[in-house]
């Protein structure tokens, strides 16, 4: 089995299994049948492989031996590089070793290395606030390059870490990017500034979103559970995160913003530093963050024409809980 | 005597060290090591209240519900807030979906691949096991893994994402259900039942729930297909009911809150005379002889959380909780004994707290989650809110209690000025898998490890493994 097909090693480090909760839930036939489809074995997954102990400590082993070709290294989690540069906060069980260790011994094996996750990508929230533990990502601290590899480190096939970000990152996100790799397909090219498949983060979360209506009259929710946009008030960053949030369904048709709540932008390095992510911070009444490719006094300028011409049905629905204007004249009767 | 150490330990919700003391071929004594600490509870100090929304969820991936639930819990506690009657019910739902997943999950994807295990070889089982069972690649895999997903479609509905989401709120969910959606919603939960009856169960839901004794489970289980009675095959040849044997009392801290009664019960339960207590939560202490923190008050609400790696005794990033001066084990075993199931009931008083009884109440458990989830759905009232706007109270203390899968969850906070000035969590691992406390007690697992035949396998033995697993254990939470 280890010979042939695309090897994926999957580490957890400071991490709250989530990305691997989201994997599982992947795809029509589950992620494992996914996986057979692209050739990808997992070497050794922590929470879903049989192999135990010993037998997993073995596979550490061949690997960094260069006894078992690495096509893949995956961290899920962030690097808890504490106490003092040691790593102690996070122990491999049974390796009398940290998991800072084993990610600098088995890096340099891989053709590629992939952070699943913001905490793996940037630090993600074990970084947030005092960072306590010094926990970082693989190759960035939020927005500064470096992280546990350092800012040079390229993988065997030439690639940077490639950063999965999200909190947790879609299934699809996942998947697709262990697919393309495997498949070769995915080059430098492919990924964003950050490191990120551009497969997604050439989108903004904003795109399809099912409130856009109201986005286009300012016609904005006043508080949690209503319909309108939540950009004005409600701290929606999806017009400046990356992501297809709104343009593919998470659990089968949901989405941040479809659920009630603002986006967080949880695919940006750095979203565990934000303060009260459920309102909008404003100066003089004007949101501080602005849709990132639009100058400032247009935005303004545009808004108060807009919100000058919201029709009724989207003023009244949008500080409601549940339709009260349906469109008028039962939509579109064809005139005789 | 020898000493072995086990890890890294798989198949459970993050990582797990386990030193064991050998003698004759059995353990005689364990030492049960959480490794990692991210400090949850110190990045949390000092933050805008509301924050813990967002940040304490993402304690765990496995169960971000139940840590959303208590922390609304928590902060709902400070405001003296009554949450819409419709988000209560919407919160259920979406809290016994992820609950029942996690069920499954421990079931299939953790727990049973055990069993596959090359070294059952010789049992008459083993065939059928094996093919359905083995990791990754057992037939059941394909059938579960849709199955799941499909649960979690609740999540889509009703609170945008999973995990991680922040629909869960003090006032109640922030999305209104309309009448197609509810519709959506009773059609995931009609597609659970089936998977349930055709797959766990090979029975309808009502003739599951309607066992209520050991007889009736052994008559039923015999010439049954299904998972749940391959389980109860292999458990007897196996005698699962005399391993993992725990003594420790068994707690609840209620599950499935609402303006009435909880749907399972609180309460505390001896079990060796099967006697319930009244659950004071008062008589909660973390102790952290063994763990690598700092001393201090051991009460939730005054204590604070200082890592201290270099501290000679400490063995775990785990503090050690007790009630009223006990280590308790916390689970669906103890949910269902406490809220009085007759079947969990019948076999505890029989075997005790064991690896067998441990998955039996889990299996009933989420036969009973999916008629609650519907009878919750049906329940909503479409024209009225799910979430009421919160007067915010910048000071004060609350504490949040509920049931996440694993056992029993609570968040205890305090605020000043609209920040967040303490912020204590003790998790059901944390309860179940505490290291020893000041006059050397162990903890639950630490006991029911005790006995436990290894074999000549040592560290690999398998039996080992059956006792950790079926605590169904989540480190990431345990430290956090
Ligand atoms: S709620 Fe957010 S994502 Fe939706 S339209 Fe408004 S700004 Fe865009
Ligand atoms: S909508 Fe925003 S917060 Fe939600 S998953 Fe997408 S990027 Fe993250």
């Amino acid at each position: 089995m280890h010979s042939s097909g695309f090897n994926v090693l999957w580490l957890q480090g400071g991490s709250c299994g989530g990305c691997t909760m989201a994997a599982l839930e992947h795809g029509a036939g589950g992620w494992f049948a996914a996986l057979e489809t692209f050739g990808i074995n997992l070497l050794w997954h922590p929470s879903v492989s049989e192999a135990t102990a010993g037998d997993a400590i073995a596979v550490f082993d061949d690997i960094a031996g260069g006894r078992l070709p690495l096509h893949a290294l995956v961290l899920e989690g962030s690097v808890l590089r504490g106490p003092n540069g040691t790593g102690r906060f996070n122990m491999v069980a049974g390796t009398g070793r940290s998991l800072f260790d084993w990610i600098k011994l088995l890096a340099p094996r891989a053709d590629y290395v992939v952070a699943v996750g913001s905490c793996a990508a940037f630090g993600g929230v074990p970084a947030a606030s005092t960072n306590p533990t010094d926990a970082s990502g693989l190759q960035y601290l939020d927005t500064e390059l470096g992280g546990a590899l350092g800012a040079g480190f390229r993988s065997r096939r030439g690639l940077p870490v490639v950063n999965v970000a999200g909190c947790a990152p879609h299934p699809g996100w996942i998947m697709e990017t262990l697919a393309a790799l495997a498949l070769g397909d995915l080059a430098a090219s492919d990924l964003d500034m950050y490191g990120r498949p551009k497969f997604y983060a050439d989108h903004l979360a904003h795109h399809g979103c099912a409130r856009n209506e109201f986005y286009e009259f300012k016609a904005s929710a006043e508080a949690l559970s209503e319909r309108g946009c939540l950009m004005e008030h409600l701290g929606c960053k999806a017009t400046q995160a990356v992501g297809d949030c709104n343009q593919r369904a998470w659990n089968g048709g949901g989405s941040c913003t479809h659920g009630g709540f603002a986006c967080i932008a949880c695919t940006s390095p750095g979203f565990e530093s934000g303060r009260n992510y459920l309102e909008t911070a404003k100066l003089a009444g004007i949101p501080v963050g602005l849709p990132l490719d639009m100058p400032k006094a247009w935005f303004v300028a545009l808004a108060a024409l807009s919100k000058s011409a919201t029709p009724r049905r989207v003023r009244a629905n949008a500080t409601a809980d549940h339709i009260v204007a349906p469109p008028a004249g039962g939509g579109g009767r064809r005139k005789p | 005597m020898r000493r072995i150490t086990v890890g890294p330990f798989n198949r459970v919700e993050g990582d797990l060290e386990v030193k064991l003391d050998i003698d004759d071929g059995a353990v005689v004594s364990a030492q049960v090591t959480a490794p990692l600490y991210r400090g949850f509870e110190q990045i949390l100090e000092g933050r805008p209240a509301l924050d813990a929304l967002t940040l304490a969820p993402r304690i765990c991936g496995i169960c971000s519900v139940s840590q959303s639930m208590a922390a609304a819990a928590a902060l709902r506690a400070v405001e003296g807030l009554a949450p819409a009657e419709n988000g209560t019910l919407a919160a259920n739902t979406a809290h016994a979906a992820e609950n029942a997943a996690d069920h499954l999950t421990h079931f299939y994807i953790f727990f049973m691949p055990d069993f596959a295990r090359d070294l059952y070889r010789e049992r008459s089982w083993y065939g059928l096991i094996a093919e359905r069972f083995t990791a990754m690649h057992g037939a059941c895999v394909a059938e579960v893994l849709p199955a799941r997903a499909r649960l979690l479609e609740i999540m889509g509905i009703l609170a945008g994402k999973w995990p991680h989401s922040l629909a869960f709120q003090p006032g109640g969910t922030t999305r209104a259900i309309d009448l197609g959606e509810r519709m959506r919603l009773l059609a995931i939960i009609a597609d659970f039942r089936s998977f349930l009856e055709r797959v766990v169960f090979d029975d309808t839901l009502e003739a599951v729930l309607a066992l209520d004794s050991a007889e009736a489970l052994d008559r039923w289980r015999d010439g049954r297909g299904g998972d749940f009675a391959r389980f109860l095959t292999l458990a007897d040849d196996l005698a699962l009911d005399s391993i993992g044997r725990g003594s420790a009392p068994l707690m609840s801290y209620g599950a499935y809150h609402g303006n009435a009664a909880p749907l399972f019960a609180a309460g505390v339960l001896d079990v060796t005379t099967m006697m319930r207590e009244t659950l004071d939560i008062g008589t909660i202490v973390e102790d952290v002889s063994h763990a690598w923190m700092q001393s201090g008050p051991g009460a939730p609400a005054l204590s604070e959380t200082r890592p201290d790696p270099e501290k000679p005794d400490g063995y775990s990033w785990s503090k050690a909780p007790r009630l009223a001066g006990r280590p308790v084990e916390v689970g669906a075993l103890a949910r269902q004994v406490i809220d009085g199931h007759p079947l969990i009931v019948d076999l505890l008083r029989r075997t005790g707290a064991n690896v067998k009884t441990r998955v039996i109440a889990r299996l009933i458990e989420t036969a009973r989650l999916a008629d609650a989830m519907e009878t919750w759905v049906k329940a909503f009232r479409l024209r009225e809110p799910f979430c009421h706007r919160p007067a915010r109270r910048a000071e004060g203390a609350g504490v949040g209690l509920v049931e996440a899968a694993r056992g029993s969850l609570g968040h205890w906070i305090e605020l000043s000025g609209d920040r967040i000035r303490r912020y204590q969590i003790i998790a059901p691992t944390t309860w179940n898998f505490s290291p020893r406390d000041a006059s050397g007690v162990p903890g639950p697992l630490e006991q029911a490890l005790v006995g436990t035949s290894v074999g000549a396998e040592g560290a690999a033995s398998v039996a080992v493994q059956h006792v950790v697993r079926s605590f169904d254990p989540c480190m990431v939470c345990t430290a956090h």
